[in-house]
């Protein structure tokens, strides 16, 4: 049709289509290359597995002007330093762990999930857990029990028991001290860590 | 051929494809109610905490709820596009026996997985319960299997469209929903991998999970609203595929970049904050497209239309698209906010008005213009008996919605600000927020307007199966309009 401007006509919207959607699709797969190297185990925002035998805090970098991830010294947890393999081992097993007891449907990870208990990105961090000296001990004797150890804080809300065994429970903590050593860019934000050894 | 009497139902007339679609419609709402009933279970045990402990848990319930929407929405644009493709393409449909064989494996593959999630639920820690009970991924814990046997008939659903308007004609419509078919069952070969890595994981899981709900679903909706739209008001096949490839365009412009929204807060690098907050704060721009164009089409021909309870919900999809997607979604897009509200029941009230209003709605006004058919293209307009049964669904199901995405709206601005702004996302501070009264009060409401949807959906499903029983007279003949004035 001459009397319809080309900005209108249907030919120049099926190009414009194609085209943009094209072209996003182009910058889309650049920026997935450059994100997955920075994503993979063992760079600056994910660390490696073995970060585990490490302490972790979660301090104000006030430069970014949010809080990061800090690796302190050396804090193995339960006790034994892990090779890389090892630790990505236990952390492998405590993330198949977190998906088999179906987690993600009541908790949030890095705040994916559902809203029926606490986002557990920083778990390994959280005041809850008392001091540094038991928080290990205490977070595996509550995923085996968490009937006898609940923590409702007065909404009634508990975790059921899944059958949680101690290999899996100490592969859990091993995966969620991982988690919590993930740059994730603040959030959550103002969030206040665990009193640890090392604290400024 | 029998005779065709109208009013009477009867799918002796109706093509091999839509005598298929009318099994996935059947499943579809099926599993909606399925969805809305453990929507209510799992509401009520924030209100009631007790209940199902340890028998029939939240996450049980909601894995379910979630479950159940996803697949019955897939379900439904399945049936929509074996409803259209042959009268589009103007010809039989390609493999009609192998579609039918596929939609029972789905169908028993769907079955077995459901029951699977309510009788074993969850499993060890190894990667066979990831094969054979639950992958324990938000939206798709489908295990392995039965991800495996999704994409085996997705195949087949894709072998019998291209198939069908390659052998027939191909129309604007057709080109689009083809290669968006392609997109979305390319995205969910994104999510079929296991990793130890949480930020990889989640990085592929929005693949699906976006890609699919913020993009493909989106215009493989703007392609069911097209053809919905010449189906309903007669408008002219020229005008609505400018429109589609417009909305194309839109979606994608902002759709694909706009995964960046997703990338906050996951490990992934910074410049997805201005990339994520830029192009999602986009998204909305189409959905104004898609309001602008079935309000303009529906005013052009002064609402007289072929269809009223179709053309209600495909303008009830119009709006709710805009409101649950666009504004709801935009109200929490920027990360300055988003750092707040990013996981918090914030989330779950845009999710219920947009899944709601984007989908659920068309999906409800292609199943009304199916059923119009299946009764000898009976008489759907004004003076219908008993009109008030679709008028009420519609009125109880939008208002339920609607009250639901208020009240969750409150427990999450309340949430956002005493967990995350005062508390910090401690765990005290996450149980300090939901126990505060406004968060109950959001609660108790939430499950009070998942009753009314409920009721809403009770008398939906009596309507679709009674509609113009008994009604003798015919749809009276669209006639096309014509291109430009």
């Amino acid at each position: 049709m001459s009397d319809i401007p080309k900005w209108a006509q249907e030919d120049f919207w099926r190009k414009m289509a194609i085209w943009v959607t094209a072209g996003m699709f182009v910058i889309l797969i650049v920026l997935t290359f450059d994100s997955v190297a920075v994503i993979t185990a063992g760079s600056d925002r994910v660390p490696a597995y073995n970060v585990i035998n490490n302490r972790i805090y979660y301090r104000m970098d006030r430069e970014r002007a949010i809080q990061a991830p800090v690796i302190g010294d050396e804090a193995p947890l339960f006790g034994k330093m892990l090779s890389e393999e090892e630790a990505q081992a236990m952390v492998s097993h405590g993330k198949l762990t977190v998906q088999a007891k179906n987690c993600m449907n009541c908790h949030t990870l890095l705040g994916n999930g559902a809203y029926y208990a606490p986002d557990l990105t920083k778990a390994w961090l959280d005041p809850a857990w008392g001091n540094e000296a038991i928080r290990e001990r205490m977070m595996v004797e509550f995923l085996m029990d968490p009937n006898t150890n609940a923590r409702g804080y007065g909404t009634g809300r508990k975790m059921p028991n899944l059958d949680i065994t101690e290999e899996e429970a100490k592969a859990v903590v091993a995966f969620l001290k991982w988690m919590s050593a993930i740059d994730t860019t603040g959030f959550p934000a103002a969030f206040p860590s665990i009193a640890q050894e090392g604290d400024l | 051929m029998s005779a065709i009497t109208v009013g009477e139902f009867n799918t002796a007339q109706l093509s091999g494809g839509q005598k298929l679609a009318l099994k996935y419609f059947f499943v579809a709402i099926v599993l909606f109610a399925a969805q809305c009933l453990f929507g209510l279970l799992a509401g009520l045990q924030y209100v009631m905490p007790e209940f199902g402990y340890e028998w029939l848990d939240f996450s049980v319930n909601r894995m379910v709820h979630i479950n159940a929407m996803v697949v019955w929405m897939l379900y439904g644009f399945i049936g929509s596009v074996y409803w259209l493709v042959e009268e589009e393409a103007g010809t039989e449909l390609v493999g009609l026996t192998i579609a039918n064989v596929a939609f029972w494996v789905l169908t028993l593959a769907v079955t077995i997985v459901v029951l699977v999630y309510l009788f074993v639920q969850t499993g060890p820690g190894e990667i066979e319960t990831i094969w054979f009970i639950n992958e324990g991924r938000e939206y798709i814990e489908a295990p392995r299997w039965a991800d495996i046997g999704i994409v085996i008939c997705v195949g087949v659903f894709f072998y019998n469209v291209a198939g069908t308007f390659t052998k027939g004609k191909w129309s604007g419509i057709s080109g689009v929903l083809v290669l968006d078919l392609v997109a979305l069952a390319g995205m969910y070969l994104a999510g079929m991998f296991y990793t130890s890595n949480i930020s990889m994981d989640q990085f592929w899981w929005w693949w699906v999970i976006h890609l699919w709900v913020e993009a493909t679903w989106e215009v493989l909706v703007g392609c069911i609203m097209a053809w919905g739209l010449i189906k309903t008001l007669g408008a002219s096949r020229k005008i609505v595929t400018t429109w589609l490839y417009i909305e194309v365009a839109l979606m994608f412009g902002s759709g694909i970049l706009g995964l960046g929204h997703h990338y906050f807060w996951i490990g992934t690098p910074e410049y997805w904050l201005s990339i994520g907050g830029f192009f999602s704060a986009l998204e909305p721009i189409p959905l104004v497209a898609m309001v602008v164009h079935a309000v303009y089409d529906s005013g052009v021909h002064k609402f007289k239309n072929g269809n009223h309870p179709a053309l209600a919900w495909l303008i009830a999809h119009a709006f709710g698209n805009f409101f649950g997607a666009g504004v709801w979604g935009f109200m929490h897009t920027l990360p300055q906010i988003n750092l707040y509200t990013h996981g918090t029941q914030w989330t779950s009230s845009h999710g219920h008005l947009a899944f709601f209003g984007a989908y659920a709605t068309i999906i409800i006004a292609v199943i009304y213009i199916a059923l119009q058919k299946a009764r000898g293209n009976v008489f759907m307009g004004a003076g219908l008996a008993n009109s008030w049964r679709w008028k009420w669904s519609l009125v109880l199901l939008n208002v339920g919605v609607v009250g639901m995405t208020m009240a969750l709206l409150i427990a999450g601005y309340e949430q956002s600000f005493v967990e995350r702004a005062l508390e910090g996302s401690s765990w005290s501070g996450y149980f300090a927020a939901q126990r505060t009264h406004w968060f109950l009060q959001g609660m108790y409401w939430r499950e009070v307007w998942g009753v009314v949807t409920m009721a809403g959906l009770v008398l939906l499903i009596w309507d679709l199966l009674t509609i113009g029983a008994g009604e003798t007279r015919s749809a009276p003949e669209l006639i096309e309009e014509p291109a430009a004035a």
